[in-house]
């Protein structure tokens, strides 16, 4: 297991390593050549310590235990499938979900945020979709932001108690709004609007990009119930190692 | 289990009906990416703009990455996904129907040395 967990520490830090070498490289969906340099960058340095702290903690939980490496496998695959679909939204356009909820759920905000940005970049570099100069907004929005807010309405349903079931539904649902919300906001702040300034202007992208997602993100929210569903009938060993549902197994 | 069941095929119709929904009401709608649609909002806040920078794959191809290898691409991706997830999903359903069986994940009875 030794070698296996090297070699995704490195896979892991291939990326981070570009990242350093690109200076230019930041943002989440946002378009590439879009964002002021000065943001790219401002963005990317935000996203550096998350990314960092990510990076030590899958590090960390793989010396621990290397099984947790299939959560974490399935917590970035799932990331991949769902931020590969682009689905039809009631307003006539295309848009597509984050993935992200499901692993600030099992693993924490801070190992999603690698996960994310290896998707990202992916997209970026092979697709055209995102950016190399918009990957620090678009990690700092989809990889660190969005896991975050869901990670923290996870935490606070389960403080009051709620069905499980529909906490994790809202945190994932939610922390794939907000996704967005961060993305309107980046672009707000990038292009303010000359009567109503920055705010005015993250407003209408918000406009633009809200009505899409929020059907969306009910659909997120609903496949990252699935997969837990199917993890706590086959993985519970792996789910108990994680610390995950420790309260109340059955 | 049973109970699970019902609720896996409730949300798997929801999710079903979410999408499909939208394509059926909206005919003649363009499905058109709302990434883009941000492009086109920040045209008319900026007037015209010129992104400073454009995606390595277009400048490699000298043009914008053709449709159809756009869609292969993001099927590799989708791809890449689902056979991970499969993988450990397919390895975790045996590994549960051996447990319950009292067997080992090799497959072996676990009791044999007990029962000799």
């Amino acid at each position: 297991m030794n070698q296996k967990e090297r070699r995704l520490i490195y896979i892991a830090a291939l990326p981070a390593a570009l990242l350093g070498i690109v200076p230019k490289a930041h943002a989440m969906h946002i378009m590439e050549g879009y964002l002021p340099a000065g943001d790219c960058i401002a963005w990317g340095v935000l996203c550096i310590p998350f990314l960092l702290a990510g990076f030590l903690t899958i590090r960390r939980r793989l010396q621990e235990d290397g099984r947790s490496i299939t959560l974490l496998a399935m917590s970035g695959a799932f990331i991949f499938v769902i931020s590969s679909l682009k689905i039809p939204s009631v307003t006539g356009s295309c848009s597509h979900m984050t993935g992200t909820g499901l692993g600030a759920i099992l693993l924490g905000p801070l190992s999603v945020s690698i996960l994310g940005m290896i998707v990202l970049i992916f997209q970026a570099i092979l697709l055209a979709h995102g950016g190399l100069t918009s990957l620090g907004a678009n990690i700092f929005s989809m990889a660190v932001a969005g896991p975050v807010f869901a990670w923290l309405v996870y935490g606070l349903c389960k403080k009051c108690r709620m069905n499980k079931r529909f906490a994790i539904f809202l945190a994932a649902a939610l922390g794939d709004l907000l996704t967005y919300c961060v993305t309107s906001v980046q672009l707000g702040l990038a292009f303010p609007s000359q009567e109503g300034g920055a705010a005015l202007s993250a407003l209408k992208f918000l406009g633009v990009f809200a009505p899409a997602q929020l059907p969306l993100a009910v659909v997120e929210g609903i496949l990252t119930v699935l997969m837990v569903i199917g993890l706590e009938t086959y993985a519970r060993p792996e789910l108990n190692a994680l610390g995950y549902g420790k309260e109340e197994q059955s | 289990m049973n109970g699970n069941r019902k609720t896996v095929l409730v949300l798997l119709f929801l999710v079903v009906f979410l999408i499909v929904f939208p394509v059926v009401f909206k005919k003649g709608a363009e499905f058109g990416g709302s990434d883009d649609a941000g492009s086109v909002m920040v045209e008319e806040i900026e007037g015209s703009y010129e992104p400073w920078f454009t995606p390595v794959v277009e400048t490699m191809l000298g043009g914008e990455l053709p449709g159809e290898l756009e869609s292969l691409l993001f099927c590799i991706q989708t791809g890449i996904g689902v056979g991970i997830i499969a993988f450990f999903m397919g390895r975790m359903v045996e590994r549960k129907k051996w447990i319950e069986k009292g067997e080992d994940t090799c497959g072996r009875a676990a009791l044999a040395k007990g029962q000799e």
